[in-house]
């Protein structure tokens, strides 16, 4: 099933923290149950993504490498 | 009642408190406050080690975490005005510098080195696109991030409370103490 985004966040080019920095202000102007959709070169957003959606209760509906480009799409929690 | 009556009433009420308690804990820790804060020590005064502080805090907070860093001794060049000129690389005593050639470390007390060091790491950066410390020192602000100035550092340096960045706090090490009891995390650096 495709899941379409409410908002994208373009992060290529950027490394650690920023990706990570720049995903956790753009999902507070998302209500919960919406879904932001992260795209990223940095290597470490592999690891980074998955801790910072878990950590904030935020879910991580499924990640993918697309020609060198993270893409990741993260539902907003209920408590986010 | 016969006797495996009484047990099985019994066991069943001892599933159900241990219910209660696991339950009542998942909502303490929910709750615990220290599992959502950060306090950070910045101790130290050049380009290189401006950044572990600096992104730990703005990821931190990024992190929903409500986050505290204290600079104190040569760190409060993170936080001064002139954070810009006075943020730099020393070659001098750091053999796991990177450097284009091999070079001895007596070769790094030569005038001009120091200078040529910093500017090298800045331009690596640039080309890497990783934040400067202005932005890291922006988002961690525009992210609510407490930055500390220890007032007795300041005192024996000399600076004043204008010489520092826009909505830096000043405080001492009861008041960094303070948050640092009541967070699970804390860091020096």
């Amino acid at each position: 099933m495709q899941i379409t985004e409410d908002r994208l966040l373009d992060a290529r080019g950027l490394l650690c923290p920023m990706p990570v920095v720049k995903a956790g202000k753009e999902i507070k102007s998302l209500e919960p149950g919406q879904v932001l959709k992260i795209l990223a070169t940095d290597r470490g957003s592999v690891a980074d993504m998955p801790a910072w959606a878990e950590d904030t209760g935020n879910e991580l509906i499924e990640w993918h490498e697309e020609d060198g480009v993270f893409v990741y799409l993260v539902r907003k929690g209920q408590e986010a | 009642m016969s006797e495996t009556d009484t047990m099985e009433t019994v066991g069943l009420a001892e599933e159900a408190v241990r219910q209660i308690v696991r339950e009542e804990l998942e909502r303490s820790k929910k709750q615990d406050p220290a599992a959502r804060k950060a306090a950070i020590i910045a101790s130290k005064g050049t380009l290189d080690f401006a950044y572990p502080p600096l992104i730990l805090a703005t990821t931190a907070a990024a992190m929903g975490m409500e986050t505290h860093v204290f600079f104190t001794f040569y760190g409060l060049n993170i936080i001064h005005k002139d954070f810009e000129s006075k943020l730099k690389v020393s070659p001098v005593g750091n053999p796991a510098m990177p450097t284009p050639i091999p070079m001895p470390n007596l070769v790094t007390v030569i005038p001009g080195m120091g200078p040529m060091a910093t500017s090298m790491m800045k331009s690596k950066f640039e080309r890497k696109h990783v934040a400067t410390i202005r932005e890291l020192l922006d988002v961690a602000r525009e992210s609510d991030v407490h930055l500390v100035a220890c007032q007795m550092t300041m005192e024996v340096f000399g600076y004043r409370e204008d010489e520092f960045i826009e909505r830096v706090e000043f405080g001492g090490a009861a008041a960094f103490l303070s948050e640092a009891r009541r967070a699970h995390m804390t860091l020096f650096v």
